[in-house]
C-alpha cells in the first residue's frame, strides 16, 4: 500500500504518471493511425469505411477525437504553445477525450459487427484503432486526478474515484489580451461552432450510425473542453465583448446556407431557426418573468394562420393578398391581441394554476381552429384540412420559391427563407436582450423571484406579467408569419401541446429548460438539439417521446440549470459548489456596471 | 427626547390610520387601531407575538385590504394596492427577509427605483435617448444608497450570498430607493447581535435625518426606547397605549401584557406554602398516573395559537 499522499491513491489504475501519460499519447496516436486503414470490407456499411489512406464517415469522428486526445495529452507535458488548451483541468479532459475516442470507436465496431453480421467483417484497421483507444483510455485513467479526493478513511469507492477523476477545478481568471486578439478568438470559436453544427446537419438522414457517433464524440469533447476551462474562457470573452459576440454569431448564422447545396438540410436549418426563435420568445415569458406557459405554441399558430389568411392562399376565407411586411405586422398584431385576451384573465393565477390554464387555452386554440370549417362553425380556417398552398414570397424582386445563384453558391428555396427568418430571429434577439436589460426586465425578474416583495417595491405585477405575456405572444406570432410561408400550409395539428415534430408547446418549453432558462443562447442550443436528434435518428421515431422524457430526467438530475447556465441559476442549483466572487469593482465603471447573466 | 417630540408636534402628519380593523373570518387580528406618524418622527410599534403588528403593517401597505377604517398618506387616502402605496411614498421591509435572492445587490436596489422611473418597454427596445440617461441616473442613485448603508463594495454580489445583517441592510436600501416619505420597518434587528443592533439604530437615525419618517416594529425594548419618539403598544389587535418611551415603560398594562398579571399584593408566606404543596401534590400525581403531559400540552396549545396568528400576519 502506498502512502496516502501519492496520486496513486486517487487514481483508478496504479501506473506511474509518466508512463501513463506516454501510454495515453501513444494509444491516441495508434487510434489515429488506425483511422487511415480500412475498417470493413464492404461499402454496405454507411459512410464507406473501406478505403485505406482516406478516412470517411465514422472514422473521421474517431480521428478527430483521437487527435484531440493526443493534443491534450501533449499539453499535459507542458509543451510550449499548448498550455492555453488547459487553463482549468489538465488530466480530466484527456480522460474524457480518451473515453470519447473509445466510445466512438467501440460504437463503430459494434455497429459494423451488428449490421454486417459478425466480428469477421472488421478489417485490421478497426482493431488497430480500437486497441489504441483502449490503451489510451486505460492509461488515461491512471493519470492523477485534477481535484484531490477528500483525505478521509476509508478509501473512497471505485465509482466515487472515477467520478472525481472527471472533475476539474475552475480555470483562473485569464490575462487580458489585446482587444483584436480577443475578438479573433471569439470569431474562431463561432467559426468552429458553425463547422460542428453544419457537420451534424449534413450527416445524411439514413446514416443514423454516423449521427450517433457524432453525438458521442461531441458530448465527450464538449465536456472535455469544459473541464479544460476553455468554455468558461470563451464565455468570459463573449460577456466582455457582447456586441462582437452577437455579430460573430449572426455572421456564422449567415454563412450557414452557403455551406448547404441541398435543399433538404437548408430546410432543417430554417426549421431549427423557427423553433429556436419561438423558444427565445417563450424564454421572455418563462425565463425572465417566470410564468409557466404551456400553451405557447398557440400564438405561433395565430401568427401562422393570420399570415396564411391574408397572403392570398387560394383557400383563404379572406380573399386579400397583403404585401409581406403588412402580413407580418398583421400576424404579430393579432397574436398580441390574443396574448392580451388570454393573459388578462389567466395571469391572475400563480404557479401551477397558470400552467394548467395556459395548457387548456393552447388546446382550445387547436380545437377551435379545427372546428372553424364552415360545418361546425363559421368557415375561417378550413378545419383540419388547414390552409394549403400559401404562395411563396416575392420580396425586392426576389422570388423566394426559386433557387438563386450567388457566385459559386446556390441558395435553394429553404435557404432563402432561412435568411429571411434570420432577420426575424435577429429582431427577437434584440428584443430579448434589450427588454431583459432594462427597468422592465428587472421588474420581470423581481416578479419571478418574489411577487409579493416586487409589488411592495411598487411594481404593478399584473401589468408587467401581462406585458411579458403579450410580448412573448407577439414574438411567436412574428415567427409564425414566416413559418406559414416556409411550410406552404398551416394545419391545426402543427400547433398541439406535444407531438412528434418540434415546434409544439412541450418541445418549446423543453428547449428553453434544456438550453438554460433566462439565457440568450440557451434556447438556440436546446432547439438545435431537440430538432436534430429526432430528425437524424428516424429509427427511434416510435420511442421519441419516451427517450425525450428520459433525457429530461437525466438533465434535471445532473445539470438542472440547463446546458447554457445563467450565472444566477448556476449559483441557485449548486450553491455549495461555487462561491460567487465577482470581479473587483472599479470605481469609474459604475455606469457600465451590472454583470450580465448568461452568455 | 422630549424636546424632539415637542418640535415634531407642529409638523405635518405623514401617516394617518384611523379605525383600521382587519378580520380573517371569525378572527379579528386588528381592531379599530388609530395611529398617526408625523414628519421627521420615529414611531415604534410593540406588542407580544400575535398582537397583530405585522397585520397592521400589511393593512397600511395595501397587502391586505382592511375590513374597516382608512389609511391616508399626507392627506390623501391610500388605495389598497401595494404598488400604489409605494408610489404614494410608503416603503417597507419584511419581517422575514424578502430580497430578490438571485439578483445582484445593485439590481435589488434598482428594482426599488421602479416607481421613480418611467422608462417603458418601447424606450428599452428602441434605446431612446432618455433611456440611457434614466438608467445611469438610477444606477447612480442606487450606488449612493448602497454607499449610505455601506454595501457599495458588494454591489455585484448576489443578494443570497450576503451575510444576514447585510441582507437586512440591503432590504432597507431597497426600500429607500423608492424615495419614500415614510419607511415601515418590520423587526429590522431580528436575529442581530447587540453590535449590529447599534449600527442599525444609527442607520435609522440617519434615515430620519434625511427627513423620512419611520414606523418600526421591534421586540428589542432597549432598541425601541432608545430610538423612538413615540411608542404604540398593540395587544390582541387593540392599541393599548401610546406615548413617549417613559409613558409606555411605566404603564402597568404594558408590563402585564408582556409578563402576565402579578398576584394581588405580594405573595405572602401562606401563598408560597400553598403553591409548594400544590406542586408536590401534582408531582406525585404525575408520577403515579403519568399525567405530566397535560401541563405541557396546555402550554404548547397556547404557543401554537400565538404562532398561528403570527404566521397569518406574515402571510
Amino acid at each position: 500500500m502506498t502512502t496516502h499522499t501519492t496520486p496513486a491513491r486517487d487514481t483508478l489504475i496504479p501506473l506511474p504518471t509518466p508512463v501513463a501519460r506516454a501510454l495515453t499519447a501513444a494509444g491516441a496516436a495508434i487510434a489515429l493511425a488506425g483511422t487511415f486503414l480500412a475498417w470493413t470490407w464492404t461499402t454496405d456499411f454507411p459512410g464507406d469505411l473501406t478505403v485505406t489512406g482516406y478516412p470517411g464517415g465514422l472514422q473521421i469522428l474517431t480521428l478527430t477525437s483521437a487527435a484531440l486526445t493526443l493534443l491534450f495529452a501533449l499539453s499535459g507535458y507542458g509543451i510550449r504553445g499548448l498550455g492555453w488548451l488547459t487553463p482549468g483541468g489538465t488530466n480530466s479532459p484527456v480522460r474524457l477525450l480518451a473515453l470519447g475516442t473509445l466510445g466512438t470507436t467501440g460504437y463503430t465496431m459494434g455497429a459494423i459487427a451488428y449490421e454486417l453480421g459478425g466480428v469477421v467483417n472488421l478489417e485490421p484497421g478497426a482493431w488497430v484503432s480500437g486497441i489504441g483507444a483502449l490503451i489510451s483510455t486505460v492509461a488515461a485513467l491512471a493519470l492523477p486526478s485534477d481535484e484531490p479526493l477528500p483525505q478521509h478513511e476509508p478509501r473512497p469507492g471505485t465509482w466515487q474515484r472515477f467520478r472525481n477523476s472527471l472533475t476539474a477545478p475552475a480555470a483562473p481568471r485569464a490575462t487580458t489580451l489585446p482587444a483584436w486578439a480577443e475578438i479573433l478568438i471569439i470569431t474562431a470559436a463561432f467559426g468552429a461552432m458553425l463547422y460542428v453544427f453544419t457537420y451534424g446537419i449534413d450527416i445524411p438522414t439514413e446514416e443514423s450510425e454516423q449521427f450517433i457517433g457524432f453525438l458521442i464524440t461531441a458530448a465527450f469533447a464538449f465536456t472535455a473542453i469544459t473541464r479544460a476551462g476553455l468554455i468558461s474562457r470563451i464565455t468570459a470573452l463573449t460577456t466582455k465583448h457582447r456586441n462582437v459576440a452577437l455579430t460573430a454569431a449572426l455572421v456564422a448564422a449567415l454563412c450557414f446556407p452557403f455551406t448547404q447545396d441541398t435543399a433538404e438540410y437548408a430546410l432543417i436549418g430554417v426549421n431549427i431557426l423557427i423553433f429556436a426563435t419561438v423558444a427565445l420568445g417563450l424564454n421572455v415569458v418563462v425565463g425572465l418573468a417566470g410564468l409557466l406557459d404551456l400553451g405557447y405554441v398557440a400564438f405561433l399558430g395565430v401568427g401562422a394562420y393570420t399570415a396564411a389568411l391574408v397572403s392570398g392562399a387560394p383557400l383563404s376565407a379572406i380573399g386579400v393578398h397583403f404585401p409581406f411586411w403588412a402580413a407580418v405586422l398583421t400576424g404579430a398584431a393579432v397574436s398580441l391581441v390574443f396574448g392580451v385576451l388570454i393573459g388578462a384573465p389567466t395571469l391572475r393565477l400563480r404557479g401551477d394554476y397558470l400552467a394548467i390554464v395556459t395548457l387548456g387555452f393552447g388546446e382550445i386554440f387547436r380545437v377551435t381552429v379545427n372546428n372553424l370549417n364552415g360545418n361546425s362553425g363559421p368557415d375561417l380556417t378550413n378545419g383540419s384540412q388547414g390552409i394549403p398552398s400559401i404562395p411563396d414570397l416575392n420580396l425586392l424582386g426576389i422570388d423566394f420559391g426559386l433557387s438563386h445563384d450567388i457566385g459559386p453558391f446556390t441558395l435553394s428555396r429553404p435557404a432563402n427563407y432561412y435568411l429571411l427568418m434570420l432577420v426575424v430571429t435577429a429582431v427577437v434577439v434584440l428584443v430579448f436582450r434589450r427588454s431583459g436589460d432594462s427597468r422592465i426586465g428587472r421588474a420581470w425578474v423581481a416578479i419571478r423571484e418574489d411577487e409579493t416583495a416586487a409589488t411592495a417595491m411598487g411594481i404593478n405585477a399584473f401589468r408587467l406579467k401581462l406585458l411579458a405575456f403579450a410580448l412573448g405572444a407577439t414574438l411567436a406570432g412574428l415567427a409564425g408569419t414566416v413559418q406559414a410561408h416556409v411550410n406552404y400550409t398551416v394545419t391545426p395539428e402543427q400547433y398541439q401541446f406535444a407531438g412528434s415534430v418540434p415546434p409544439n408547446s412541450a418541445f418549446l418549453l423543453a428547449a428553453v429548460i434544456l438550453g438554460g432558462m433566462g439565457t440568450l443562447s440557451g434556447p438556440f442550443v436546446g432547439a438545435a438539439l431537440l430538432y436534430l436528434i429526432p430528425a437524424k435518428l428516424q429509427f427511434m421515431q416510435d420511442y421519441q417521446l419516451f427517450l425525450f422524457g428520459i433525457a429530461l430526467i437525466l438533465l434535471m438530475r445532473f445539470r438542472p440549470e440547463g446546458l447554457v447556465a445563467d450565472r444566477r441559476k448556476q449559483l441557485e442549483f449548486h450553491e455549495n459548489d461555487t462561491i460567487d466572487v465577482p470581479e473587483p469593482r472599479q470605481s469609474e465603471e459604475t455606469g457600465a456596471g451590472i454583470a450580465k447573466a448568461g452568455a | 427626547m422630549t424636546t424632539m417630540t415637542t418640535t415634531t408636534k407642529t409638523a405635518t402628519t405623514v401617516l394617518d390610520a384611523s379605525g383600521v380593523t382587519m378580520r380573517f373570518g371569525g378572527l379579528t387580528a386588528v381592531r379599530n387601531v388609530d395611529l398617526t406618524v408625523n414628519a421627521g418622527e420615529i414611531v415604534g410599534l410593540i406588542g407580544p407575538n400575535g398582537a397583530g403588528k405585522t397585520t397592521f403593517f400589511n393593512c397600511l401597505t395595501g397587502l391586505y385590504v382592511p375590513t374597516e377604517g382608512k389609511v391616508s398618506y399626507k392627506g390623501t387616502v391610500l388605495p389598497p394596492k401595494p404598488h400604489l402605496v409605494t408610489q404614494a411614498g410608503i416603503a417597507r421591509t419584511f419581517q422575514n427577509i424578502r430580497l430578490f435572492a438571485n439578483m445582484t445587490v445593485l439590481e435589488n436596489v434598482l428594482v426599488g427605483r421602479h416607481t421613480r422611473t418611467k422608462e417603458g418597454l418601447w424606450s428599452a427596445l428602441l434605446r431612446l435617448p432618455g433611456f440611457t440617461k434614466a438608467e445611469n441616473a438610477s444606477r447612480e442613485r442606487a450606488m449612493e444608497l448602497l454607499e449610505f448603508i455601506g454595501l457599495h463594495t458588494k454591489a455585484d454580489h448576489l443578494a443570497r450570498n450576503l451575510p444576514y445583517g447585510d441582507q437586512r441592510k440591503l432590504e432597507i436600501a431597497r426600500a429607500l430607493a423608492s424615495d419614500p416619505g415614510l419607511l415601515l420597518l418590520d423587526e429590522p434587528t431580528a436575529g442581530m447581535n447587540p453590535q449590529e443592533t447599534r449600527v442599525t439604530e444609527e442607520l435609522i437615525f440617519a434615515i430620519r435625518d434625511q427627513g423620512i419618517a419611520v414606523l418600526v416594529i421591534e421586540h428589542d425594548m432597549r432598541f425601541i426606547f432608545n430610538l423612538c419618539d413615540r411608542v404604540a403598544v398593540l395587544v390582541q389587535g387593540e392599541k393599548l397605549v401610546e406615548g413617549t418611551s417613559d409613558v409606555v415603560q411605566s404603564d402597568e398594562r404594558v408590563v402585564a401584557a408582556y409578563l402576565g398579571t402579578p398576584f394581588e399584593g405580594a405573595p405572602g408566606a401562606e401563598e408560597v406554602a400553598e403553591v409548594e404543596a400544590a406542586e408536590a401534590e401534582a408531582h406525585a400525581e404525575a408520577e403515579a398516573t403519568e399525567a405530566e403531559p397535560t401541563e405541557a400540552e396546555a402550554a404548547t396549545d397556547d404557543d401554537t395559537s400565538t404562532t398561528r396568528t403570527e404566521e397569518e400576519d406574515t402571510r
